[in-house]
């Protein structure tokens, strides 16, 4: 008799924890060969709602930690991400049908991505910040803070993709609410697993599975949300919608555009989530 | 109390008002298609002149002159030229310092010692600051081969008219950008002598063109499908309109909105030097200014005394002719604007708070409110939550550092915060605290062009001013 093997449950990723859906829906996901491969939470606008909410109640926290510190839980990813190699390669494959030679490039870019962005955490503030010379008797300086929540759609690289717009977002103490890839969730939701055990604090990553036409706009729209990447959204329309939805609250947008996520990225990823605060001091005796 | 001031009026004659003005488009001055209107004096209520509006067919010509001077001239000369330019303008408006000055308090009701030392000087420094960046584009940190984003569209409020002017064209043009901008309706007349700047420094036509008119002309120019990158400046609502409005275009935009800024005074504070800074902070330009003190937390141990030491102060400020050198507190910039000043000081007094204003004689014409200050202002309040955008302070105790983070963010907005203190640790503390573009600690309401400016949250995005300036101008 062959073994059955145990197959895993998919749920969404909230506060650090796993729950299903609060709306019991789900949506079935198949593989590169369009055979069954589980059931993925089809998340709805409460779950997306919590998801602010755990983000939000994530972000004192994360933002005050030393950048030294962010830097290391960042780097903590990639290691764990490291020892899971195969399993990520195995899963490319399954998801998107590629070749072995293929995955291990874009599990190979994604570890290194996050390392590169982990070694930014206590740099940014130099390169973007710095003294201002005014004209007068002052201190004056100016130094990035992280906008806050940031809701993301996320490009359809479940893994890279995926990599490329959650670590510049948290590495300056951003949190996020993350709609995973609509056609490949479930690699998102094994990157989730690799979170939850490398020293990221529950609500800093959460990651919501379900049509990002339909969760997208609940986040565009929440009021306590303060910044929307659109990377992944690829219909100019919903994109125009949700930057209108975004106006509300003047959300910083970061709009979609065609990206080689295999290519060294820039900072914008880090600045446009980014704030700069100045501040004045009087000098004297 | 009471001094005694004779009058000491700045002499009019330095400026030449002409009866009407047209649009400056292509480098000369054209009649507009739209209606005209008028420009009054908000201190005396007579009319300056008479203004073209600018409509959809103006802002078409307006925005193809910006684009032929984009591609034919300006993105192909070197930055060092460029740059050239730029020194020239902050010349020449240092050289017609005193004539913008008179102009810019006659035009807006500011008080001539602020158009005088403030607004114009802060505004020739803007010149020259980023007249310096043209050339050295490469070291901001951008990229290594900046670009130009192309045709910029500029919208730019009444309160600091030709500074805002500035922070707005000498970026863009230093970076290579033609401009398209309008000064706000009720203050178009230092937009238009500064066109007069442009065809003295002889700017090559089409780099710069002002558009006057009022909503419907921004509208036209923020919505051009030929404008690259918009920049705005003037309150939340409008911006959000216009994010709204160019949703789904490629358009870059950087937008400075409106502020409810917490000025907080700890009991350790210099409490003498802290009075001068909520003067400062709220009456400074009858509080028309985005980023005022207009919530005074103050500790609740000191409150008694703060309060007592700003009556007094406040009795001493002198409202009245703009024009006048000892005037502290000019006129309101329209009656709109007083109205909605009026109506909200209203509504302060009718939620239960303590309205209180120094005795002070009004002039008779004109547009004027007294300063005035609100206490037993809690954070329900409507005067604690909306922008006023006039002289009037509402004032909030607190009892820890924590409560006066908590209270201070407690606003949809975050453009500025002030902070009294001796003790360097908390001060520090407290600015990082403090959800805000600006904090002034032993401070409030400095400008400089080396330093960025801009806000959090709905105060907008993008910043003005310094190496961060830049940013919104390049590609």
């Amino acid at each position: 008799m062959t073994r059955i093997d145990v197959r895993k449950t998919y749920k969404l990723y909230i506060g650090g924890a796993f729950p299903r859906s609060e709306s019991g829906r789900s949506y079935a996901v198949n593989d590169a060969r369009g055979r069954f491969w589980a059931n993925a939470s089809h998340a709805s606008r409460k779950d997306a709602r919590d998801a602010v909410k755990a983000a939000r109640a994530a972000f004192g926290g994360w933002s005050s930690r030393t950048a030294y510190n962010r830097g290391q839980v960042v780097y903590r990813i990639a290691e764990v991400l490291e020892d899971r190699r195969e399993q990520f390669e195995a899963e490319l494959r399954t998801a998107e049908g590629l070749t072995a030679a293929k995955a291990r490039t874009y599990v190979e870019a994604a570890i290194d991505r996050l390392v590169w962005y982990a070694g930014w955490a206590d740099k940014i503030a130099q390169v973007t910040g710095g003294a201002n010379q005014v004209a007068g008797p002052y201190f004056n300086h100016s130094a990035p803070e992280p906008s806050g929540v940031i809701a993301v759609v996320a490009p359809s690289g479940p893994l890279l993709g995926l990599v490329s717009v959650i670590a510049p977002a948290i590495v300056t103490g951003n949190t996020t609410v993350v709609i995973a890839s609509e056609p490949h969730p479930l690699t998102s939701i094994t990157l989730a697993e690799v979170m939850a055990t490398s020293d990221v604090p529950g609500g800093v990553v959460n990651i919501l599975t379900g049509p990002q036409a339909e969760i997208a706009p609940w986040l565009a729209s929440h009021m306590d949300v303060n910044g929307i990447d659109l990377t992944g959204v690829t219909d100019d329309e919903l994109a125009r919608n949700l930057e209108i939805e975004a106006a509300e609250n003047l959300k910083r947008v970061r709009r979609p555009g065609v990206e080689d996520l295999l290519a060294p990225p820039a900072l914008d990823r880090m600045t446009t989530f980014l704030e700069t605060k100045t501040v004045w001091h009087p000098m004297g005796i | 109390m009471g001094f005694e001031y004779a009058p000491a009026p700045e002499s009019r004659s330095v400026v030449d008002i002409k009866s009407s003005y047209g649009l400056f488009i292509n480098g000369e001055f054209v009649d507009g298609s739209g209606k005209a209107f008028k420009s009054i004096s908000p201190s005396t209520e007579e009319v300056l002149a008479e203004v073209a509006e600018a409509d959809d067919h103006d802002v078409d010509q307006a925005v193809k002159a910006a684009r032929r001077a984009y591609n034919r001239v300006w993105s192909r000369m070197s930055g060092a030229e460029r740059g050239k330019y730029l020194f020239r303008i902050a010349r020449i408006i240092q050289e017609r310092s005193r004539e913008l000055a008179v102009l810019e308090s006659i035009d807006n009701g500011k008080p001539i010692k602020e158009s005088r030392d403030v607004d114009i000087p802060t505004a020739a420094a803007h010149f020259f600051y980023y007249a310096g960046w043209a050339d050295k584009l490469e070291y901001a940190g951008y990229g290594p081969d900046p670009q130009p984003m192309g045709v910029a569209g500029q919208v730019i409020p009444w309160n600091f008219p030709f500074l805002m002017l500035a922070w707005k064209i000498a970026p863009a043009l230093a970076c290579g950008n033609t401009v398209v901008l309008k000064p706000a309706e009720t203050t178009p007349l230092t937009a238009l002598l500064f066109a007069e700047i442009c065809q003295q420094a002889d700017l090559p036509p089409g780099v710069v063109n002002i558009l006057t008119g009022a909503g419907a002309t921004g509208q036209a120019i923020v919505s051009h499908d030929d404008v690259d990158k918009v920049a705005f400046t003037g309150s939340t609502d409008v911006g959000r309109a216009i994010a709204k409005a160019v949703a789904g275009s490629r358009k870059k935009v950087t937008l400075e909105l409106g502020g409810k800024a917490a000025n907080i005074v700890f009991d350790d504070a210099p409490v003498d030097q802290a009075v001068e800074g909520i003067v400062n902070g709220i009456f400074f330009n009858q509080g028309h200014v985005c980023c005022a003190g207009s919530r005074l937390l103050v500790q609740e141990s000191v409150a008694e005394e703060v309060l007592a030491k700003l009556k007094r102060r406040m009795s001493t400020l002198r409202v009245g002719d703009p024009l006048d050198k000892n005037t502290d507190i000019g006129a309101i910039n329209s009656a709109e604007q007083l109205a909605k000043i009026r109506e909200l000081s209203d509504i302060g007094e009718a939620e239960g708070a303590g309205r209180w204003s120094p005795k002070c004689d009004l002039p008779d014409h004109g547009f004027w409110f007294p300063p005035t200050i609100f206490t037993g202002v809690t954070a329900a309040h409507r005067i604690a939550r909306e922008e006023i955008f006039g002289p009037v302070l509402s004032v909030i105790t607190f009892r820890t550092p924590k409560e006066a983070v908590e209270k201070a963010n407690n606003t949809p907005y975050g453009l500025s915060a002030g902070i009294w203190s001796d003790k360097g640790s908390r001060t520090l503390w407290m600015a990082s605290q403090l959800r805000a573009g600006v904090v002034w600690s032993n401070t409030f309401n400095r400008f400089d062009p080396a330093s960025p400016f801009g806000g959090y949250k709905e105060s907008g995005y993008g910043r003005e001013g310094g190496r961060h300036g830049l940013e919104g101008y390049l590609k």
